[in-house]
C-alpha cells in the first residue's frame, strides 16, 4: 500500500476507532444479503457465510488484527443475547400449536439429538480423529456457549468447538431444504424444529427467512436441544468412547 | 421499541443471573427467553408492545452470528489434522440429525392428526 500513503493513513487511523470494525460488517452483511436475494434466497448462498467470507478476506488483505476488528463488530456480536430472548415472541404465538404437539416434539428432540451426538463420535473415531477432537465435536449442534462449556466439561478443545458449531450451523441452514425436499418433509413444523434441532441458531436465523411459524419451531428445537445436549453429551460421550 | 429494547435486556439480566447463581448449564439468554415466555403467558399484552422489536431482531439473527463467524475462521488453523474425519462427521452427522429429526416429528404429527380425526 505505500503507493497510496493517504490511504493507508487513513485506513490506520480509522482501523483504531470501533466505527471501521462496525460499518464493514454491516456493509459486508449488505452485500451478502444482496448476492442472496439475486440467488432467489437459495440457502447454499448463506448470507452468514459470504459475510463472514467476505470479512475475511479484508482483514486478510488489510492486515487487520481480529481483536482490532472485533472493538467495533462487538456491538452487534451483543445483540445475540437479546436476540435469543426474544425468540420469546414468536414461541408465545405458536403455543397453542406447541401445545398440541408436544409429544410429537419431545420425541423427535430426543431422536434427533442423539442422532446428532452418536454419528457425530462414531464417524470421527472410525475416521481415526484424537479423543480431543471427538470431544470438541461431540456438542455441535447446541448453542455456541453451551456446546463450549459441554466440550470443555469432557476434555475437548472449546475454541475448535466453536469453529465446529458454527460450521454445522451453516451447514444445516445451506443444505437443510435439500436434505427435507428429498424426504418429501413438507409440514412447516418439522422442517423448522428439525434446523433448530440439527443447527442451531444459524440453521433459526435461516428459518425465519422463510415464515414466522417455521422460525418459532426452530427456536424451540434451538432452546431444547441446548439443554438437552448438556445433559446427554457428559452421559453418553464416555461410554460411545470407551466402547468404540 | 426502547421500552421493548429494556425489557428484553431486563429478561437477558434475570436469565444470566439465575443461570449464574444457580451455576445452570444452559446460557443465561435461554433463560431469559423462558423467563419471558412465562410473563407473557401471565401477561398477554405485553406482547402486542414488544412484539415489532423483537420481529425486528430476528429478522436479522444472520447478522448478528457474523462476528463471531470471522473470529472462528480467522483462527481456523485449530482444525489441523484430523480435518477429513471433522469434515465427513459434520457433513453426514449434521445431515442424519436433521432427516431423523424432521422423519420421527412427521410421523407422529401424522399419528397425532388421525387420532384427533377419529
Amino acid at each position: 500500500m505505500t503507493a497510496f500513503p493517504q490511504i493507508n493513513a487513513i485506513w490506520v487511523y480509522l482501523a483504531a476507532s470501533p466505527l471501521l470494525g462496525l460499518t464493514i460488517t454491516l456493509f459486508a452483511y449488505l452485500i451478502a444479503q444482496w448476492i442472496y436475494a439475486r440467488c432467489q434466497f437459495n440457502p447454499l448462498a448463506n448470507p452468514v457465510l459470504i459475510a463472514v467470507a467476505i470479512l475475511v478476506a479484508v482483514l486478510q488483505i488489510s492486515r487487520t488484527p481480529y481483536p482490532t476488528y472485533f472493538e467495533g463488530a462487538q456491538f452487534v456480536h451483543f445483540l445475540l443475547g437479546p436476540a435469543t430472548v426474544a425468540l420469546a415472541l414468536p414461541l408465545y404465538r405458536q403455543l397453542g400449536n406447541l401445545r398440541k404437539l408436544a409429544a410429537p416434539l419431545i420425541v423427535a428432540l430426543v431422536a434427533g439429538s442423539m442422532t446428532a451426538i452418536v454419528s457425530a463420535v462414531a464417524i470421527a473415531s472410525w475416521l481415526g480423529a484424537s479423543k480431543q477432537t471427538i470431544a470438541s465435536l461431540a456438542p455441535k449442534s447446541a448453542t455456541t456457549p453451551i456446546a463450549m462449556a459441554v466440550a470443555t466439561s469432557i476434555g475437548g478443545i472449546p475454541s475448535l468447538t466453536a469453529v465446529l458449531v458454527i460450521s454445522t450451523g451453516i451447514f444445516g441452514a445451506a443444505f437443510a431444504r435439500v436434505i427435507l425436499n428429498a424426504l418429501r418433509v413438507t409440514e412447516p413444523e418439522a422442517r423448522g424444529f428439525a434446523l433448530g434441532v440439527a443447527s442451531h441458531g444459524i440453521g433459526t436465523a435461516r428459518a425465519f427467512q422463510v415464515s414466522q411459524q417455521m422460525g418459532a419451531f426452530a427456536g424451540l428445537g434451538m432452546g431444547l436441544n441446548g439443554i438437552l445436549t448438556s445433559i446427554l453429551v457428559p452421559l453418553v460421550v464416555p461410554m460411545l468412547t470407551a466402547w468404540l | 421499541m426502547l421500552l421493548s429494547l429494556t425489557v428484553l435486556l431486563l429478561f437477558q439480566c434475570l436469565g444470566e443471573g439465575l443461570s449464574y447463581l444457580f451455576r445452570l448449564p444452559v446460557p443465561g439468554p435461554v433463560v431469559g427467553m423462558l423467563l419471558l415466555l412465562v410473563f407473557l403467558m401471565a401477561r398477554p399484552r405485553a406482547a402486542d408492545a414488544i412484539e415489532p422489536t423483537a420481529n425486528e431482531l430476528l429478522r436479522h439473527l444472520s447478522l448478528l452470528f457474523v462476528p463471531a463467524g470471522v473470529g472462528i475462521m480467522v483462527s481456523a488453523s485449530a482444525l489441523r489434522g484430523n480435518l477429513l474425519a471433522i469434515v465427513l462427521a459434520i457433513i453426514v452427522s449434521t445431515t442424519l440429525s436433521i432427516a431423523v429429526t424432521a422423519l420421527v416429528m412427521r410421523a407422529l404429527m401424522q399419528r397425532h392428526r388421525e387420532g384427533s380425526a377419529r
